[in-house]
C-alpha cells in the first residue's frame, strides 16, 4: 500500500461515512414507505358518513383520478390541512374521497358542517379495519391514486401548500394526462 | 416539526398518563386467550417481534397506542382462525412493509445491515494482523546508516548515561 493511499482511504471512508449518516439526518424515521405503492387499491366496502345505507367500494376509485384523504375529527393535523383540501377541491376538481378512520360519527359530521366538505364521498371506517388494509398507522394520510385504481403515491402527514403544489399536484396532472 | 400525527386525544392521554396510570385507559393483553397455551405462547411471542408503527420503538405487545390495540386484535383474531405464524406476518408486511418487523429479512437489500458489520470485523482484524506482521518484520528497515550503527553502540554499551532515569542503578 502506497503511503498517501494508507491516509487517503480511511479518510474517503470516513468522509463517505460523515455523507451518509448526514442524509440520515434529513429523513423523517415516522415516514414509513408504503408496500402498497404500485399496487391496486384494497377491496373494500364501507357505508358512507351521511348516509349509512349507501356505501363506498374500491370500484368508486376507478375510472378517474382520485385522492383518498383520511382522517378524523380530534386529530390536528386533519384539521389543519382541511382548508388546503377546500381550496384542493374548488381548484383542480380532482376527486378527494374521505376514509373517515376510527371516529365518532357526530363529531365528524360536525367537523364537516363547521368548516366545508371537500370530499366527494366520506367512507365511514368505524373500526379501523379497512385503515389495516389501506397499510394506515396515523392521520392524516392521502393516497393518490390512478384511472386504473392503482396506488401511485402515499403523502404521510397533511397536505399545506407546499406539498400540494410541489409534491401532490404534480402527480395529480401526470396521471390526468395518462390515457 | 411539520408532522404532527398524533390527535389531540392521544396526547393529552399521553400527559395524563401519570396521573390516570393503571385506571381503565389503559390496554392489557388479557382478552386475547387462547385454550391451547401453546397457541397463546406463540401469540405472545409473535406481538413481541412485530413493531408498533406509531412508537416506532416499541413492540404490538408493548405499546399502548389505538393502532396496537387494533393490529392485537387483528392478529389474535387471525390465530384464532387457524392462520399461521408465517401468514399472520405476510399479511402485516403486506400492508405496512418490512419494517413491521424488528428482525429484517435476509435479501440482498439487507445484506449491508446483517452482514456489513461482520464483514468490517473481519476487515479490521486482517488490517491489525498484517500491521503486527510488517512491524515484527522490518522493524529498523526505515533506519538510515548512522542511526543503525548508534542503535548497536546503545544496545552494546548499555545506553547513553546522560539519558538515564535518574536513580537507575543497573
Amino acid at each position: 500500500m502506497s503511503k498517501s493511499l494508507r491516509f487517503l482511504l480511511p479518510l474517503a471512508l470516513f468522509v463517505a461515512l460523515v455523507a451518509l449518516l448526514f442524509f440520515g439526518l434529513g429523513t423523517d424515521p415516522r415516514k414509513v414507505p408504503s408496500p402498497l405503492v404500485g399496487k391496486p387499491v384494497p377491496q373494500f366496502t364501507l357505508p358512507t358518513l351521511q348516509d349509512p345505507k349507501r356505501t363506498v367500494s374500491d370500484a368508486d376509485l376507478r375510472g378517474q383520478v382520485s385522492l383518498v384523504n383520511v382522517w378524523f375529527s380530534t386529530c390536528v393535523s386533519c384539521r389543519a390541512e382541511h382548508r388546503q383540501l377546500m381550496a384542493i377541491a374548488k381548484e383542480s376538481g380532482v376527486q378527494i374521497v374521505g376514509l373517515n378512520w376510527k371516529d365518532d360519527k357526530p363529531d365528524a359530521l360536525q367537523m364537516l358542517r363547521q368548516f366545508g366538505n371537500p370530499y366527494h364521498v366520506v367512507a365511514f371506517d368505524e373500526d379501523g379495519r379497512v385503515g389495516i388494509d389501506w397499510g394506515v398507522y396515523g392521520a392524516p394520510e392521502t393516497f393518490v391514486i390512478d384511472r386504473k385504481g392503482t396506488i401511485r403515491y402515499k403523502q404521510i402527514g397533511p397536505i399545506d401548500q407546499a406539498v400540494w403544489q410541489e409534491t401532490l399536484r404534480p402527480i395529480v396532472d401526470q396521471l390526468k394526462a395518462e390515457s | 416539526m411539520r408532522l404532527k400525527m398524533l390527535p389531540a386525544a392521544f396526547l393529552a392521554g399521553a400527559l395524563a398518563l401519570p396521573l390516570a396510570a393503571g385506571t381503565a385507559q389503559a390496554f392489557t393483553l388479557e382478552e386475547f386467550t387462547f385454550d391451547d397455551p401453546a397457541k397463546q405462547a406463540e401469540f405472545r411471542g409473535l406481538i413481541d417481534e412485530l413493531r408498533c408503527l406509531v412508537c416506532q420503538n416499541e413492540s404490538l405487545s408493548a405499546s399502548q397506542a389505538e393502532l396496537a390495540q387494533d393490529l392485537r386484535r387483528e392478529v389474535y383474531e387471525m390465530m384464532r382462525a387457524g392462520k399461521s405464524k408465517a401468514e399472520v406476518v405476510d399479511f402485516l408486511v403486506a400492508r405496512y412493509g418490512d419494517f413491521v418487523l424488528y428482525s429484517p429479512p435476509i435479501r440482498p437489500s439487507t445484506y449491508v445491515l446483517w452482514f456489513g458489520p461482520l464483514a468490517l470485523g473481519l476487515l479490521g482484524a486482517v488490517v491489525v494482523l498484517r500491521t503486527i506482521r510488517a512491524k515484527g518484520k522490518g522493524q529498523d528497515a526505515d533506519l538510515t546508516e548512522a542511526e543503525r550503527k548508534r542503535l548497536a553502540g546503545l544496545l552494546n554499551q548499555g545506553g547513553e548515561p546522560s539519558r538515564r532515569p535518574q536513580g537507575d542503578r543497573s
